[in-house]
């Protein structure tokens, strides 16, 4: 069974004075609609944030601005030192530090599971196809999947794959993770073995933000969470103050809504 | 009414499987430049780049929307005015490849744009360059896509080099007109290398369905 009870904080402390991610103003339009409004954020090296929200609230678009799969209009990005410039060399370097796990996993389906994960290593790092094996082995190992290397994505079930796309993320050694609904497209059975691998990630001191409604796993692992709406952090508190007394209405209104039936 | 006379066919066997190696030849030099063309032009599209992006559109419509006959008769025709000299055979090669070309990017472009936004998100994500993502992300599932679709426009190039005859270059078409004004046999010529053709098409066919196979065939 999962444990709801929190963390052991003492394997899990937050350096409070090193910076590794600094939203300042972030302003994001789709077309004619404020998708991102005034958004300033700062995360800490180690510190693990759960964004939650109803759909539409900018949650995904948010976590996507950090490593520019998302153009902002306004504000800026700061990822590990790096300020965030519109090319492609400022980019890359902002993307060499965070890696993402995505919704619907996005594994390369004609690829093994270990090219999906020494790929990057190769054309990026530009190791040669044995060093970078050995690393994918390590990571897949870490996310206990290492038996699978030589099948293909679709060979796999919905949490493994998910497990892959970690493990695929951490090949490149990023400072920060983004978590863009994980669980969300899994079966139910698999929930748990994706958030087991999350947790542990936490437990190693990962820097994490997490798009999720997976609440037990706010609880456990979150230091902040973070409740949006209409484009605005509306709301952002220690996760036990979260859940037992949500101070905003439509903080209120969604768990409401999402806690009804669990 | 003549008697039909097979004869001549059997007499000149030797020349018309020469010229089902030449036709074979002639055909896969069109179907793998054709290749390239398609997989460069997607690539130049997909920049979005409007320096890049415009000639490739404006040679696809070119080339779709006229002739392959007058295309062929153009390069062999015009090429020489510009001082370029280049055998039949060559240039029907160098015909086939842009034809080919053409239809190529059209279908391979449809294959690209079905790969899920995903695929490459994930890619960039990961730090790949736009190249990268085309070259090592985008380019297997898309053509694996298509892969039927690039297949037959493939036979129809193999059929299209017949045109090529009226070129002069080496190939089956070419032969059997030759032994036709020789002998005045059509029927006979004409009914065997139809034989011919089908026996070309079955071969690049199954040629093809094997490097599908080895290269396109991953669990999805």
């Amino acid at each position: 069974m999962q444990n709801t009870s929190p963390l052991n904080t003492a394997s899990m402390s937050v350096s409070e004075n090193e910076t590794l991610i600094e939203l300042k103003n972030i302003n994001k339009w789709f077309g004619g609609f404020h998708a991102l409004k005034d958004i300033s954020l700062t995360v800490n090296k180690g510190e693990r944030i759960v964004l939650c929200g109803p759909s539409g609230s900018g949650k995904s678009t948010l976590i996507r601005c950090i490593n520019h799969l998302e153009a902002i209009k306004d504000g800026t990005i700061t990822v590990a030192g790096k300020e965030m410039a519109n090319d492609a060399k400022s980019i890359d370097s902002i993307r060499r530090e965070v890696g993402m796990v995505f919704q619907s996993f996005n594994l390369f389906p004609h690829l093994k599971i270990i090219d999906n994960c020494s790929l990057a290593l190769r054309r990026v790092k530009g190791m040669q196809r044995d060093e970078a094996e050995v690393i994918a082995r390590k990571y897949l190992d870490r996310v206990h999947i290492l038996e699978q290397a030589d099948k293909y994505p679709a060979q796999l079930s919905g949490g493994q794959q998910q497990r892959v796309a970690i493990a695929r993320a951490l090949c490149m050694e990023p400072k920060v993770m983004l978590f863009d609904e994980p669980t969300s497209a899994l079966d139910p059975e698999m929930v748990k073995e994706v958030l087991d691998t999350m947790i542990g990630l936490a437990q190693d001191g990962m820097t994490m933000i997490c798009v999720t409604h997976e609440m037990g796993f706010a609880r456990k692992v979150a230091n902040r969470v973070l409740f949006m709406a209409d484009g605005q952090v509306l709301e952002e508190a220690a996760p036990d103050e979260f859940f037992s007394a949500p101070k905003h209405e439509r903080a209120k209104a969604f768990l409401g809504e999402i806690l009804a039936h669990n | 009414m003549n008697q039909l006379d097979f004869g001549i066919v059997i007499e000149r066997w030797d020349e018309l499987l020469h010229g089902v190696a030449l036709t074979l030849a002639l055909s896969t030099a069109g179907i793998v430049c054709s290749l390239i063309i398609g997989v460069i032009g997607v690539a130049m599209h997909r920049t979005k780049n409007p320096l890049l992006q415009a000639p490739v559109i404006a040679f696809v419509e070119l080339i779709r929307n006229t002739p392959f006959l007058i295309q062929l008769f153009f390069l062999f025709f015009a090429l020489p005015l510009l001082g370029v000299r280049l055998n039949p055979t060559i240039t029907a090669i160098i015909a086939l490849a842009i034809n080919g070309g053409a239809y190529s990017i059209e279908i391979i472009r449809g294959g690209v744009e079905s790969i899920p936004r995903g695929q490459i998100e994930a890619g960039a994500a990961l730090g790949l360059s736009s190249t990268q993502i085309f070259r090592d992300i985008v380019l297997i599932p898309a053509l694996r896509a298509i892969y039927p679709a690039l297949s037959s426009q493939f036979i129809l190039l193999t059929l299209t080099s017949s045109v090529c005859s009226s070129i002069s270059a080496s190939e089956l078409t070419h032969f059997a007109q030759r032994i036709e004004s020789e002998t005045f046999r059509s029927f006979e010529v004409y009914f065997t290398i139809t034989g011919l053709y089908l026996l070309i098409s079955w071969l690049i066919m199954t040629a093809l369905s094997s490097i599908g196979r080895r290269h396109f065939s991953y669990p999805n």
